[in-house]
């Protein structure tokens, strides 16, 4: 008898369908392509840009694998609550929850709150964390751990080099890039690991949480934001694209119509409105979305949606430019002249080579989009206030820099994490372009 | 070309006056008898008659003069007269129309007569709309094509007269009420009770319900049989049986004087399109005028002319000597000349702005003091030392209002008369753990609630006596929590073990119905699920716009759900109102959110309604507490306390909960604030002269190696 | 020339006919009037919402007539009076109505256009000649350090988030040097205090978009045969750089910020509203917090008015400055 039972969310589904379609793309590609991934890891920044995108996307992938836990006794039944393999391995994070604010690496709380004394009278105090209460560790761990994660990213290091140096695939740069990235993460990984269970590594927030757990949780949040939105932008603007290039004619000005109609109303405004339409399906089909993962889930999903909506106009454009060269070379005409349908002229000949302008394109939004996120959820319109995100976490740090002493962990952590996810897509997003476009035929 | 912005910045920082570069007021107004204050959102409605919110209050007051005020000092709130010059006259009549004894029973009055009494030599505030010209006709009203021509904004309305207030003002207010251009909240209420006033209302809906805001509608030549001018100064108002919490209403703005010149000018075409209307411009007898109507960023009052005759109250509760609140007794109001409020939406720039001395007092209440109080050991709010040096001090008061969690009884689970619905009620509300929130959310601001009546309310009570007996035991003395053990056992006994129905051994899941948003919402939602997984209850959390939530909870679509409740007037009655059956949300839609109804707290609730504060009352109150402490509709949750910070500079007050018309009451020390501000706010230049080295450094080296190469090549010239 | 532009102007016509319609679709179709009513009585009164009372609003608001068709008026009026015309096509005669609050729309965009026009004209201009210098600066020092520490930098700025540059300047600007006020406006000369902040921290928050992109424009322009030309007959590399290259780049760089100079009017919303600017990003911000569905209408038709607008500009500046493009 299993001792869990699969929980597919709307958004596991479509981030699982992005990662296999992208997937089968590279696969795909992967002789037409090869000059170009080589390019793209022979570049000290797009390598170590590279490493670092694939460790927020693992722990994106190990938070979209949902279950039920089951629940002991017979009849076999499963706890309601939706919870993911990270939870499972973060579980030391939330073992044992405070009461509320608590610096990093502190001992006791930031903050006086009542409890009962040794005679069971009321007193406030600082008190002492529940998780140092329970499980004390030597004062200096916190220096021992960094030492020991220090080393250990060294020896990593070392073993890296010696394994992959001497086979020349990559430059010494590159090569010395990837891996101090790889080194870097599983030092902090090693701290983080030797810390836990102890202390609060990020302290905690308002309500006790740990700070660090939130900011991990955020990653799939605003990962799949970006991951997302872009997945859907993607069949309209192909589709509108192309056809509006290759057919021109009546289907070119309406297409081009829909587009300055979508592209002249303010996106902020747009994306409000549906926002507002979307709470009300929310509520209506409330049966429907019955756990607090569900809810905020289709949240996610159709925020995602209206964004996609909003700003597939961009790359429509692009590919009709380029669709408008295609189709006037010799062997689309050559096709044609053949007898070749219109549809497997553009499946065949037209799409295969907009692959590189899609990926460039589809690259340099995501970062945006994930900036985005925060800015939704300040102006009230994004995600669900019960999800981990970024965006939630900003929101809170307004109420936090107004106090003294500053709270400032936990818009620290959301700083520091979205910073990286955000500088690595872009450098990620430089290097696509120049490893997939070495002409720079997109300006 | 970042040394061309440095010393644009340089030379700005020279051209503007030394020290307090960071003043956002004007420099002609330093050293002005000026209130600074903020606000957060502009006020929906400044209409008397339309007007129900706290925000809209805070100005409103101090422009309109109802009959009636609360007392300024003395505690519990007592009415004193405002507008009028004595307290109404009250008469009971039987259905013969003969006047009863006061001892009568409430059941034998048909009808209750209150007579007022306007003070004569009261006088409205200058305004165009009480231009007569020579003949007598009005200035303003007709506009002319020509008046129109040169006005464009409200100072453009050259000429401005006063008139006495009078009787039939007060009558006309009360017509307004049911007028279909107003759109009053208090109608329905209203009608119930005012004789005619719902009658009226149908008739002015039927006639003119279609009526523009440019048509002005002539209420008084509708008939209103509740409402008799009897002479100048005085005016009957007639109820339908006993309804006491009327004397209540007279000291709201409901009831403020406005009269019907004003009305009609602006209801004229034209007016609308250009702002001009009570909404923006109100009229009143009040200490304050409007001057200056810009809501989006400054709203300003400026001391009426006119208004004279009321002075700073003479007597207070014991301890407000020795508080320094009678320091201006006798004195003629109001103190302070001008009053300018600045439009704060973010709380961020308020609080730091209050913190640098631009704003006197500061009126945010909820969760921005973070910074500033801090509970000592002791487990008082005390003000953080910061600010005791700098000498700001911490006003607190408790508001009538309470904030909680109710449960629909209308739901299959949580609700329900069953001993297993109870339970479980019970049981969350031991879990819930109040005293935390207040720690964590309110930083102390909130005193915990053990019954539906904050403190202040008739009824209340602190102390050993009212504790929820359900929620809390005493020991040694003090009222402590019951344990979290007694939760679980309350729960084994309503046949739920580890949170799983024993029977079907499905997890109980319960709904959060919930309209939080801003910083933190994401907070109030992770505690409160926090809460209940302490008894093993998973809480899904409903996060719903306010259009929804109504709507679901008319529908009985929630489970447990956030709300809270303002008293309109500090009587028991506005509150046991929550509770009573026929109320119900779902079917009658009434203000009883939770459905509740127990036949046994509605008989006592009919008897209580109408008396008078009397022993009998509060051992009634007692009971019907008792049954809702049993019952559990309500997490009985908190009253929040009001902590307001004020500069030194600021003469001492007593927050007012009731009324918010109290600036006339306040008092400034215009050259200590002169010298703190200039004190706290001169700027830190060290940076810049950081950034102009390091420039000066850059430009330095580029210069030597320009003049490196020159000289390289002039000697390679020369050679 | 003229043709063209009046072309360009009857095309305009159908796309505010579009976005008219889906506005219309989305705020009247989705959120019924009586959803609207009961929120705004709600929120005003907090309690006693009765369904008179909802009625009532709707009367007082005109939101009480039937969709497109109303049966109960004759000839015109079948069309005229419904919410469609009253509240949709009117927009087209700049007839925006009252508020759900009662203000007037016209009235209060005029007066906000002036603040939001003193912070985003300057951002603007500051943001466009600071962006302008860096990206020459880099390409000047093209492939040496310098390029690549700014590309960097640049890449970096890029990746934070604009709420951060806010959040941190008004604490450091503001509260901690007490350079300039927190928040607030003045209108006028006066008001320098006030814009200031909030210009810098949107130029910072531009910086790094915008000079990679300008230094990616200049690149390009530094790669082409006349620039080869011009420094094999000797012309100092100075002189190609900020004459030539910065001549032939700034067409594409000035098309496309014309397009963006009509919405300088929207304002900004993040800074209007943290910066307590009371402008037309702020009065959006305000609307939609507010569920004010009558501004938002409003401005949405005012901001796609001013986008076709800019499609307009660009065109033009396009035959302007390169005078191979001939319109027609």
């Amino acid at each position: 008898m299993m001792g869990w039972q699969p929980v597919v969310l709307w958004s596991d589904a479509a981030f699982w369908l992005i990662l296999g379609l992208t997937g089968m793309l590279i696969w795909r590609t992967r002789a037409s392509a090869r000059d170009a991934w080589g390019r793209l890891f022979s570049m000290p920044a797009g390598a170590a840009a590279t490493v670092v995108l694939l460790a927020f996307l693992a722990v994106a992938m190990l938070d979209s694998m949902h279950f039920h836990a089951r629940l002991p006794g017979v009849p076999v039944r499963y706890d309601v609550t939706v919870r993911s393999v990270l939870d499972v391995i973060l579980q030391p994070l939330v073992a044992v929850p405070e009461k509320t604010y608590s610096a990093p690496l502190a001992s006791r709380l930031f903050t006086r709150i009542q409890t009962t004394d040794a005679h069971g009278l009321p007193v406030r105090e600082f008190a002492m964390l529940n998780i140092v209460r329970l499980h004390p560790a030597r004062p200096d761990l916190p220096v021992r751990a960094a030492l020991r994660s220090v080393l250990t990213g060294m020896m990593v290091f070392l073993a890296g080099w010696w394994l992959f140096g001497r086979t020349g695939k990559q430059p010494v740069s590159a090569l010395f890039a990837m891996l101090a990235a790889t080194a870097v993460l599983v030092s902090a990984v090693v701290f983080c690991v030797q810390v836990v269970g102890h202390l609060h590594v990020l302290g905690t927030d308002k309500v006790g949480q740990d700070v660090l757990y939130e900011a991990l949780k955020s990653i799939r949040t605003d990962l799949l934001f970006g991951l997302l939105a872009t997945l859907l932008t993607l069949p309209l603007g192909v589709a509108f694209g192309m056809t509006s290039g290759y057919f021109g004619g009546w289907l070119d000005d309406l297409i081009q119509y829909v587009y300055t109609v979508m592209n002249s109303i303010p996106d902020i405004l747009l994306i409000a409105a549906v926002v507002l339409l979307m709470q009300g399906y929310i509520e209506t089909h409330a049966a429907r979305f019955d756990t607090a993962a569900a809810r905020a889930d289709i949240r996610l999903l159709l925020l995602c949606l209206i964004l996609g909506v909003t700003s597939w106009t961009g790359l429509c454009r692009v590919l009709r430019a380029e669709t408008l060269k295609l189709r006037e070379l010799d062997y689309v005409h050559a096709a044609r002249a053949f007898g070749v349908s219109h549809a497997r002229v553009l499946i065949r000949h037209i799409l295969p080579n907009l692959g590189h302008l899609i990926l460039i394109t589809l690259v340099m939004d995501f970062s945006g989009l994930v900036l985005t996120e925060a800015v939704l959820t300040y102006l009230g319109l994004g995600v669900d206030a019960s999800m981990a995100s970024w965006g939630n976490m900003i929101n809170a740090a307004e109420l936090e820099l107004a106090r003294d002493p500053v709270v400032w962990w936990p818009l620290a952590g959301a700083f520091c994490l979205m910073f990286a996810l955000v500088l690595s897509a872009n450098i990620f997003a430089d290097s696509v372009q120049i490893a997939f476009d070495p002409l720079g035929r997109r300006a | 070309m970042k040394s061309l912005v440095l010393i644009f910045l340089l030379s700005m920082l020279a051209g503007c006056t030394p020290g307090r570069m960071n003043d956002p007021y004007p420099d002609s107004e330093r050293g002005s008898n000026t209130l600074y204050l903020g606000f957060v959102a502009r006020p929906s409605h400044l209409d008397p008659a339309q007007s129900y919110s706290d925000d809209a209050y805070e100005i409103l007051e101090q422009i309109v003069v109802p009959p009636l005020q609360y007392s300024y000092l003395k505690r519990p709130y007592i009415l004193e007269p405002d507008l009028l010059d004595r307290m109404p006259l009250v008469t009971r009549l039987d259905a013969t129309g003969k006047p009863l004894p006061a001892a009568a029973p409430s059941a034998q009055v048909a009808e209750t007569v209150y007579e007022l009494h306007v003070r004569p030599g009261t006088f409205y505030q200058p305004h165009p709309a009480f231009v007569r010209r020579a003949d007598g006709r009005l200035r303003y009203t007709p506009m002319t094509a020509e008046d129109w021509s040169h006005v464009r904004r409200w100072q453009d309305f050259r000429h401005t007269a006063t008139r006495e207030v009078v009787a039939a003002d007060l009558a006309h207010e009360i017509r307004r009420l049911a007028s279909p251009q107003v759109n009053s909240p208090v109608l329905q209420l209203m009608g119930e009770h005012i004789i005619g006033l719902q009658a009226l209302a149908d008739r002015l809906q039927h006639d003119a319900g279609r009526v523009g805001q440019n048509q002005y509608l002539d209420l008084d030549r509708y008939p209103l049989p509740g409402v008799e001018v009897v002479d100048r100064y005085t005016l009957r108002i007639r109820l339908k049986g006993v309804y006491p919490q009327f004397r209540y209403w007279l000291a709201m703005p409901f009831f403020a004087p406005v009269p019907a010149e004003v009305d009609a000018f602006y209801h004229q075409p034209g007016m609308q399109s250009h702002n001009f209307s009570l909404d923006w411009h109100p009229v009143g007898s009040g200490p304050y005028m409007l001057t200056l109507m810009e809501p989006n960023r400054r709203i300003e009052l400026t001391r009426n002319p006119l208004f004279h005759g009321e002075r700073y109250p003479t007597e207070g509760e014991p301890g407000d000597r020795s508080a320094g609140l009678l320091a201006e007794a006798g004195r003629p109001l109001p103190l302070i000349d001008r009053v300018v409020f600045s439009r704060e939406k973010e709380v961020i720039p308020y609080w730091n702005k209050f913190l640098q001395g631009y704003y006197d007092l500061s009126a945010i209440s909820s969760d921005n003091f973070d910074e500033a109080v801090r509970i000592n050991a002791a487990g008082q709010a005390e003000v953080a030392p910061a600010m005791r040096r700098r000498g700001i001090r911490l006003v607190k008061a408790v508001l009538p209002t309470i904030q909680y969690v109710g449960f629909n009884m209308l739901d299959p689970v949580v609700g329900g008369s069953s001993e297993r619905s109870r339970k479980l009620r019970q049981a969350i509300a031991i879990a819930v753990n109040y005293e935390d929130f207040i720690a964590i959310f309110l930083n102390g601001r909130g005193q915990i609630a053990q019954d539906p009546l904050p403190p202040g309310i008739f009824g209340h009570q602190e102390g050993v006596q009212g504790v929820d007996p359900v929620v809390y035991q005493v020991r040694n003395g003090h009222v402590v929590r019951r344990p979290i053990s007694a939760a679980l056992q309350l729960m084994r006994e309503a046949g739920y073990s580890d949170g799983r129905d024993v029977q079907t051994g499905r997890p109980l899941v319960l709904y959060y119905d919930n309209t939080f948003t801003g910083p933190n919402a994401k907070a109030y939602v992770d505690w409160m699920v926090q809460q209940l997984a302490r008894i093993h209850v998973q809480l899904v959390p409903r996060s719903m716009d306010f259009n929804h939530f109504q709507d679901n909870l008319q529908h009985g679509n929630v489970q447990m759900f956030v709300a809270g409740w303002n008293a309109d007037y500090p009587d028991p009655e506005n509150f046991f109102a929550l509770f009573y059956g026929p109320n119900g949300k779902v079917a009658s839609n009434g203000e009883n959110d939770t459905n509740y109804r127990n036949p046994q707290f509605d008989a006592l609730f009919e008897q209580m309604k109408y008396m008078d504060d009397t022993p009998e009352r509060a051992r009634i109150i007692a009971q019907m507490n008792a049954i809702l402490q049993q019952d559990v509709p309500w997490l009985f949750g908190f009253y929040p306390l009001e902590y307001e910070l004020e500069q030194p500079w600021v003469g001492p007050r007593k927050i007012s909960t009731m009324n918010r018309g109290t600036i006339k009451y306040l008092s400034l020390d215009i050259a200590m604030r002169e010298r703190l501000r200039e004190q706290d706010n001169r700027p830190v230049l060290w940076p810049l002269a950081w950034l102009a080295g390091l420039l000066a450094l850059l430009l330095l080296v580029h210069l030597l190696r320009h003049l490196r190469r020159t000289n390289r090549k002039s000697s390679w010239d020369d050679a | 020339m003229i043709n063209y532009l009046v072309r360009r102007l009857l095309y305009a016509v159908p796309i505010l006919i579009g976005v008219n319609l889906l506005t219309f679709w989305l705020f009247f179709m989705v959120n019924t009037p009586d959803d609207i009513a009961r929120m705004h009585l709600g929120r005003q009164h907090q309690k006693h919402v009765s369904m008179a009372a909802i009625q009532q609003w709707k009367i007082a608001h005109g939101y009480d007539l039937p969709i497109f068709y109303n049966p109960s008026r004759n000839g015109i009026g079948h069309l005229t009076d419904t919410l469609f015309a009253e509240k949709s096509l009117a927009m087209f005669a700049m007839d925006f109505g009252a508020a759900d609050d009662g203000s007037d729309i016209a009235t209060e965009i005029r007066t906000r256009m002036g603040p939001s026009l003193m912070i985003a004209v300057p951002a603007f201009l500051l943001g466009l000649w600071t962006n302008l210098s860096l990206a020459l600066m880099m390409v000047w020092f093209r492939t040496s350090w310098q390029d690549r520490l700014g590309v960097a930098a640049a890449t970096m700025l890029m990746s934070i988030s604009s709420l951060f540059f806010i959040i941190g300047g008004q604490y450091l600007f503001a509260r901690e040097w007490c350079w300039v006020p927190v928040s607030g406006f003045e209108p006028g000369l006066d008001g320098w205090r006030f814009v200031l902040l909030p210009v810098l921290v949107s130029v910072l928050a531009g910086i790094g978009r915008g000079s990679r992109w300008y230094r990616s424009v200049f690149l390009e322009e530094i790669g082409k045969d006349y620039v080869r030309t011009a420094r094999s007959k000797g012309l100092s590399e100075a002189r190609i750089l900020f004459v030539h290259v910065l001549r032939n780049g700034l067409i594409p760089v000035l098309t496309t910020t014309v397009a963006v100079i009509p919405l300088l009017f929207m304002g900004s919303l993040l800074t209007e509203s943290f910066f307590g600017i009371p402008g037309l990003g702020a009065y959006v911000v305000e609307a939609l917090q507010g569920e004010d569905f009558a501004v938002v209408r409003s401005m949405v038709f005012i901001g796609s008015l001013l986008y076709v607008l800019g499609l307009i500009l660009t065109d033009i500046a396009y035959s302007v400055a390169d005078p191979r493009v001939r319109l027609s």
